[in-house]
């Protein structure tokens, strides 16, 4: 019986290697994620930029914590999905676990701009300034530098395979840069507030502010999941464009 | 292929530990430098450079505001609960500007040990509250409720 149920796991692990069945997968989730995503940003924005309160010293300014912290969050969280699936392709030479590395990345990059961007227009009627070099906001520019080092080096190497593998070299050494970014504002004194709600006591928000951060999170995560599918399904048929399964595709097969 | 795979994640796994310890090193080396501004009991004790700009944060001390009738020259204490520093300033303040608030200012230290100010910029702390929580926690601390 144990070796029965080990090997039906056995082969779901290895369908995940074959591009027709991620393909199927991808197409069978993506409108499911896609809805899902839509709603969760329509609620999340609604409450967040109209039901919830006004914040009792930044006033209405605050409610870019819905675009900013969310997006800054995702671009850490995209490079840990970078970095890890650089690592599996590195070490198992697992072809999908290099396709989603490389799909991840641009995603990530757009994310970390997002973070920036937000952040620089809150940062001059809050602060004062669009920019300081202080740590949180340095670090966070060398997260970006990062991605866009890593898709220039993924242009620059004709090989997949090849590109694949350094990419993951230097998305594992980049990796030392989350930790850095995320206790930046505690290790040195910096211009940016500490963490508010992944802090070990109790977060430092009001419950009805927290709730829309909360679905504007979910909705990014939802968000990347849907680039994800849409970014593989189109690495999988630019991958395979040769093969059989592809043809039968592109003339209409519904067994496909 | 197994030795080579277990070969492979003892590689990654050194990269790693080496990336880490070549940062820690670098980041314990740099550590004053990455430090954004001084505090007024770091310029007190003689700790912040002299003629030359730096930054210094603290505390705007209750009271301590004084605005020219003319002009945007403002005069305000810096305090981090220990010492205080006096700073001038001739500029527009950032909306967050307030007594009690953080804040970080640009410039340098005069002979008189006077802070003059290029730049002040507010310094916004990780609280988030509706107008009404905050009012009734202000109530409740004069109460002496904590």
């Amino acid at each position: 019986m144990d070796s029965h149920i080990e090997l039906t796991w056995r082969a779901r692990f290895h369908r995940l290697g074959s591009p027709p069945a991620v393909y199927r997968l991808a197409s069978k989730l993506l409108p499911w994620a896609s809805a899902l995503c839509g709603l969760c940003f329509a609620v999340g924005l609604y409450s967040g930029l109209v039901l919830a309160p006004t914040d009792y010293q930044q006033g209405e300014s605050y409610r870019i914590i819905y675009i900013h912290v969310p997006a800054a969050w995702m671009s850490m969280f995209v490079y840990v999905v970078l970095a890890v699936s650089g690592g599996i392709g590195l070490i198992w030479r697992m072809k999908l676990a290099e396709a989603v590395a490389r799909i991840s990345a641009p995603v990530g990059a757009v994310y970390t701009f997002l973070a920036l961007l937000t952040g620089s227009l809150w940062g001059k009627p809050m602060w004062g300034t669009w920019w300081i070099w202080d740590a949180r906001l340095t670090s966070e520019l060398i997260l970006l530098f990062l991605y866009l080092g890593y898709m220039a080096l993924q242009a620059a190497i004709d090989d997949r395979r090849t590109a694949a593998r350094a990419g993951a070299v230097l998305a594992l050494v980049g990796v030392i840069n989350l930790p850095i970014i995320h206790y930046s504002v505690e290790w040195w004194n910096t211009l940016h507030q500490g963490p508010t709600v992944t802090k070990f006591d109790q977060p430092s928000i009001a419950l009805s502010m927290l709730v829309p951060l909360l679905l504007m999170a979910l909705a990014f995560q939802l968000h990347f999941l849907v680039a994800l599918l849409a970014r593989i399904r189109v690495e999988i048929l630019d991958t395979e464009r040769r093969t059989a399964w592809v043809a039968d595709l592109l003339a209409g097969d519904p067994h496909v | 292929m197994r030795p080579k795979r277990r070969q492979r994640m003892i590689l990654v796994g050194l990269l790693l530990l080496g990336v880490a310890l070549a940062a820690t090193l670098a980041m314990l080396a740099l550590r004053e430098n990455i430090n954004l501004f001084f505090s007024p009991s770091q310029v007190v004790s003689g700790e912040a450079p002299h003629n030359t700009p730096f930054r210094l944060g603290g505390m705007v001390v209750a009271g301590s505001v004084q605005r020219a009738s003319e002009g945007l020259q403002v005069r305000f204490d810096l305090t981090d609960t220990a010492q205080s520093v006096t700073v001038t300033y001739n500029g527009i303040l950032p909306d967050l500007f307030r007594e009690g608030q953080g804040i970080v200012a640009q410039g340098k230290l005069d002979q008189r040990g006077v802070f003059s100010a290029t730049q002040v910029l507010a310094k916004h702390d990780e609280n988030y509250m509706p107008p009404e929580v905050h009012d009734a926690l202000q109530k409740a601390q004069a109460m002496g409720v904590k």
